[in-house]
């Protein structure tokens, strides 16, 4: 059963150059405790997917289509009924951690606070609870580590204090927008044990550009490209049987695979360019992909891709 | 909070400027608060008028017959009260509209224009006209410094505030599901504190010198004893310029008004070199 269902969902930003398609047209679905990697460039619309299915974009966006969660379209929930579900249902991990706590609050009372807000308990047991948390992210002597302010806290530590954060209040899905960023390969790791360890038995929406990453966490893998999902697979078989040629050419990228580049630049999402989006840097690309916008093909079960080639 | 507040005060015991200006200070809060056990007369009682300095009165006595000494010691409270009662209440106003209007935009949007036209006016000549309208009184003065008082903070909070509702631990907190009330007061409002405290203090200077300058001017209550009230009979007296008179009755409340004024002004410059890193530098 799906825990999150989005159905054709536009976002577009009004700006003076034009229109900014940052998400045109996603079809999406969470299964519960099911972990899904959103990987893709930077640029491509991944932040502003996380962003809109908790709806914290700019007022002034267009957003279209609907989000179900739970038997509800989150898209048409008043502000006062979303608040109550950013944080005890959703809970969004940012990326950059050195920012995202405020300097002037101990990590205890912010992590503390997002207990309060949603659980009605007083300082003290919210207190205790924080304590719990930042003990459950692993933190050495949380006790001490609670009156602290960030600039004590390390890197690594911060990220882990943003996830203590964000599982305070036991949510169902949890996004966890480029947690790794950032952070050295020892640490990275550590942090991704510690996901995979919290995130067990929960719904996880993992938004990262680090394929490494995400075949450690993920069951699936959605590819994104220019505003759209290109590729929808296993894990394993984005790695085995990669099918659309940008996952052939993300994947060559990697370093251990030959560190060989995508030629071009991901295009303007002002200007997406006509067929298939990706037919600029497209080696396979045929006059039928220039004019013509391929369709998400289901290939074999579980795995669909959005290519020509495969038609 | 604790070990912060021990930091700042280690860094604010290292600003010479700013321990002059505390002593300073501090000792004048002394006197306003003891006045009745230092004063040696009632202010109010008189005497032989006109007298040079002696052992009696210390100061002499002004042209009622009142030992002028007791006037500048009964006179410390009064200033003091004013300024700091006017720049307290100003600066709660300042930061609350602040607050909203840097947090809303449209809202400060029209807001701000309605602080432009509060800035633009020439403060004291305005207030000379409002306070001859009004009815001479201690209330009516601190209505008058309040009135004119909070923009400068408002303006101030304001710009903190639009770059401080931008950053992404508001926006992660908003995530957790905060309303916008909530974030202003947890997570705005502790990070301007600095700055208000700064505004506080030099807001009480203004004061204090606009204080002098309207009962100087014959503005203030004239049954008040104030600084600038000495200031204004010691003044009005005929022969005041051509004796010696001026020497201990108007130079000790001038060098009064000088002296809280320059307290304040150091106060504020150490700690605007401790909340501001920026200007953060060796000081003296």
């Amino acid at each position: 059963m799906s825990l999150l269902t989005i159905t054709h969902l536009k976002v577009h930003f009004p700006t003076q150059d034009g229109m900014v398609k940052a998400i045109d047209t996603i079809d999406l679905e969470i299964a519960n405790s099911e972990r899904l990697g959103l990987i893709g460039e930077t640029g491509c619309g991944k932040t502003v997917l996380g962003m809109s299915i908790i709806r914290l974009l700019q007022p002034s966006t267009k957003i279209e289509g609907e989000i179900w969660y739970k038997g509800k379209d989150l898209l048409k929930l008043s502000e006062g009924e979303m608040r109550k579900i950013r944080g005890k249902e959703i809970a969004m991990i940012l990326q950059n951690p050195t920012t995202s706590l405020n300097p002037v609050l101990k990590v205890g009372d912010q992590i503390a606070e997002a207990i309060q807000l949603h659980q009605g308990l007083d300082k003290r047991a919210a207190r205790e609870k924080a304590v719990e948390m930042l003990e459950s992210v692993k933190i050495p002597s949380p006790d001490k580590r609670a009156n602290e302010y960030p600039h004590e806290f390390s890197g690594g530590m911060k990220e882990r204090a943003m996830i203590a954060m964000g599982l305070a209040c036991n949510p169902s899905l949890i996004i966890a927008d480029e947690p790794t960023k950032g952070l050295d390969v020892t640490i990275k790791m550590q942090i991704v044990k510690l996901l995979k360890e919290v995130s067990r038995r929960k719904s996880m929406l993992f938004i990262t550009h680090d394929l490494g990453v995400a075949t450690q966490i993920c069951d699936n893998i959605a590819v994104m490209y220019a505003g759209e999902l290109v590729e929808y697979a296993k894990t394993e078989d984005v790695f085995k049987n990669p099918l659309h040629p940008y996952t052939q050419g993300f994947l060559n990228s990697l370093p251990n695979m030959g560190l060989k580049p995508i030629r071009g630049m991901s295009p303007s999402l002002i200007d997406l360019p006509s067929g298939c989006r990706f037919h600029p840097r497209c080696d396979h690309a045929s006059a039928k992909c220039t004019i013509e916008h391929p369709p998400m093909v289901e290939i074999e079960k579980g795995h669909s891709v959005r290519c020509f080639l495969y038609t | 909070m604790i070990e912060d507040t021990i930091a700042f005060l280690k860094g604010y015991k290292n600003s010479v400027i700013g321990l002059v200006g505390l002593g300073i200070l501090i000792f004048f809060v002394v006197v306003a608060i003891f006045a009745p056990y230092i004063a040696p007369y009632d202010p109010h009682e008189m005497y032989k008028p006109v007298r040079h300095p002696n052992s009696d009165h210390l100061l002499g006595t002004n042209h009622i017959g009142q030992d002028i000494l007791s006037e500048l010691i009964y006179g410390t409270r009064v200033s003091l009260f004013i300024a700091f009662i006017s720049s307290i209440i100003a600066s709660y106003i300042g930061t609350s509209l602040g607050l909203i209007a840097g947090y809303f935009e449209k809202f400060g949007f029209f807001f701000m224009r309605i602080v432009d036209g509060f800035l633009a006016i020439p403060r004291l000549p305005l207030i000379i006209v409002i306070a001859a309208f009004m009815r001479p009184s201690i209330w009516n003065l601190i209505f008058i410094f309040v009135f004119f008082g909070w923009p400068f903070t408002a303006r101030i909070i304001r710009s903190e505030v639009l770059s401080l509702r931008n950053r992404p631990y508001v926006d992660a907190v908003r995530m957790l599901g905060a309303g916008n009330f909530y974030i202003l007061c947890r997570h705005i409002l502790p990070n301007v504190i600095p700055l208000v405290v700064v505004q506080l203090i030099m807001e009480a200077s203004h004061v204090v010198l606009a204080e002098a300058s309207l009962s100087f001017l014959g503005l203030g209550d004239p049954t008040t004893k104030s600084w600038g009230m000495i200031l204004h009979y010691a003044f009005e007296y005929p022969t005041i310029f051509i004796s010696d008179l001026w020497k201990w009755w108007m130079l000790p409340a001038g060098l009064c008004i000088t002296f809280t004024i320059l307290s304040l002004t150091f106060i504020g410059y150490a700690l605007e070199d401790l909340v501001n890193p920026r200007l953060r530098r060796e000081i003296l």
